[in-house]
């Protein structure tokens, strides 16, 4: 009780809650709300807001209902940010920890690896991954993870290679524990808070590619994103501008949410180094 | 300058390697796609089982994998990324005529971020805790949270579709016989929301980096110093304060030239510039694996080399960096 006052201290880690707990509503009352298919049509083509109290955001070029969309769209956001950042946490943090503990040679491959990852641009990256296995939830998450595993790799095994010369870690190889029992669970768990202080910014920048490879017509076709939305809006920007600003907006709000709580929860875990 | 050639020759061994691990992941990674050059050919320009058998051929398609991957590797030591289906024309030639409208647009971008990102961060950090110092971090993290597609899209609509002061896209004004500085100034207008929905994003991070470092900065001994010699406040925070925390900033520079160039991608799409990003859209719309292949190698290959660059311009910026670089 007392980390959650703590945590609520500062205004934006209260801001940062908020929306959040917005969003994760949005994204969890969205079937309840809104059932059916979102991608079905709802009444006239291009109905403007605030006309038709049941369609209250009006509809697309296709007539479908914008705030049903919308919320369906949350789903999707956070789902996919949430999988793909816990995917590139995971794979960072082992590859991270496998490289610094083990040292010499390993390291030195899987750090080449890594940095052959962080030269190839990350979107570029997701893009051609998207373009070749076909667009899918899963291999967007895939795609997106193959791009930001990186960061959280480096911090771990720099976190590691302070940790591996601690007493304790030395009095795990006198009693004979396997190495590979020693990383993972003497090391790694030690290693991870500055890891997972990363959390939210990689969770955010996961919302946001997920959102520009929908923009560009790689996302799942099967799912209403935010990203295709605004792709779709396009089309008519023009005559109704709306239609792409709305959801570019909940996009906003969303990301905002994600930073603002991460910082607040930095703070409170005092953990600042990794986030630099 | 020895000091610099070390590093140099030490970081070029390291980047061979890496740009061998790229190819070859690259490589498999679009060996994975289902059909081929000749499959895509053939949906474009129609033709039989015999037409598909000679071109598999010819394309040296029907080899093995290793042997692909051999005679790509073979090609690319001679500069030679193949042959695009979709422009039937060599690769690196595609990719050539658009590379300069990506380095201007990622270029001017970088400008503007670093360039305005870092006053900011510097006005904010002068005086940690002060309300526009608040009101600053708040709003670059804010801004940091804007998809740079989004943001060009509200920037077309305010400056291109209501105002009808700027263009709506495009690099340059089509089927205009512009020359010289008329040419050059049209570029700049056509560059203008673009370059602002690129690097409006990246002027949060440098701002953000800039007041952090500027905050550790303060703690140290040798401003106390600076303050106990009677300096003004405005010499210590130039001249102390924020030439110690631009450091970090030229090493992000080098750093977020990988996203920057991704995030290019969408930028150009946004605005219908014909660069590198857009070509790669195009190569995964037509199906031109050899030219995403390509894409990919040549962006790998612009990041290395602009890390190598910022080292260099480090290694001569902050003279600690030989020391320590002999262990490291």
């Amino acid at each position: 009780m007392s980390a959650l006052r703590r945590f609520l201290r500062t205004p934006e880690a209260v801001a940062g809650a908020i929306l959040l707990a917005a969003l994760i509503a949005m994204a969890l009352s969205a079937s309840l709300l809104f059932p059916g298919d979102p991608q079905a049509i709802a009444g006239p083509a291009l109905l403007p807001s605030f006309q038709d109290w049941s369609l209250p955001l009006g509809t697309d070029r296709l007539g479908r209902d914008v705030l049903a969309e919308l919320f369906h769209g949350a789903r999707t956001s956070l789902a996919v940010g949430i999988a793909a950042a816990a995917a590139a946490l995971v794979v960072g943090a082992v590859v991270g920890t496998l490289a610094g503990f083990a040292g010499g040679l390993v390291d030195e491959v899987l750090m080449r690896i890594t940095d052959a990852f962080q030269t190839v641009p990350s979107f570029l990256l997701a893009l051609a991954f998207v373009s070749v296995v076909g667009p899918s939830l899963g291999i967007v998450v895939i795609a997106i993870a193959l791009g930001t595993w990186t960061g959280p790799a480096r911090v771990a095994r720099a976190e590691v290679l302070s940790i591996r010369e601690r007493d304790y870690v030395a009095g795990a190889r006198v009693i004979g524990m396997h190495p590979l029992a020693i990383a993972f669970r003497e090391v790694l768990p030690n290693a991870l808070p500055p890891v997972l202080a990363m959390s939210s910014v990689i969770v955010a920048a996961a919302i946001l590619t997920e959102a520009a490879l929908s923009f560009l017509g790689l996302g799942d076709p099967n799912r209403v994103t935010w990203g295709g939305m605004i792709a779709e809006g396009r089309a008519v920007l023009r005559t109704a501008p709306f239609l792409s600003i709305v959801p570019g907006i909940a996009l906003v709000l969303t990301v905002l949410g994600v930073y603002l709580a991460g910082e607040g929860l930095v703070e409170t875990t005092a953990v600042r180094r990794g986030l630099s | 300058m020895n000091r610099a050639l070390t590093l140099l020759r030490r970081r070029l061994v390291g980047s061979v390697f890496v740009l061998l691990i790229v190819v070859i992941g690259t490589f498999l990674l679009l060996e994975a796609a289902p059909g081929d050059a000749v499959d895509a050919y053939i949906v474009s320009t129609g033709g039989d089982a015999g037409m598909i058998e000679l071109l598999r051929h010819r394309w040296g398609l029907d080899q093995s994998e290793l042997t692909r991957l051999a005679n790509y590797l073979w090609a690319l030591l001679h500069l030679d990324l193949g042959q695009s289906v979709t422009f039937s024309r060599p690769i690196r030639d595609v990719i050539l005529e658009r590379l300069p409208n990506t380095l201007l647009l990622m270029v001017s971008a970088t400008a503007l971020s670093f360039g305005l990102g870092s006053a900011l961060g510097i006005y904010a950090g002068a005086r940690p805790g002060s309300l526009r110092d608040r009101f600053l971090s708040i709003g670059s993290l804010a801004l940091y949270a804007v998809p740079g597609f989004w943001l060009g899209l509200v920037l077309i609509v305010v400056f291109a579709v209501d105002l009808r002061w700027l263009p709506i896209g495009g690099i340059e004004t089509l089927a205009s016989d512009k020359t010289g500085l008329d040419r050059a100034a049209d570029i700049a207008v056509h560059l203008i929301l673009p370059v602002s929905a690129l690097g409006f994003i990246y002027l949060a991070l440098y701002l953000r980096m800039m007041r952090a470092g500027m905050a550790e900065v303060w703690r140290q001994d040798f401003v106390l110093a600076a303050r106990a010699k009677g300096l003004s406040r405005r010499r210590i925070v130039l001249a102390h304060v924020a030439r110690n925390a631009l450091l970090p900033l030229v090493t992000m520079l080098g750093l977020q030239s990988a996203q920057m160039l991704g995030g290019s991608v969408v930028i150009e799409s946004v605005f219908s510039v014909p660069g590198l990003g857009r070509l790669a859209q195009e190569a995964v719309a037509s199906r031109d694996t050899p030219l995403l292949l390509g894409i990919i190698l040549t962006s790998a290959l612009l990041v290395i080399v602009i890390n190598l660059a910022v080292d260099i311009a480090y290694a001569f910026l902050d003279p600690r960096v030989g020391a320590s670089e002999a262990g490291a």
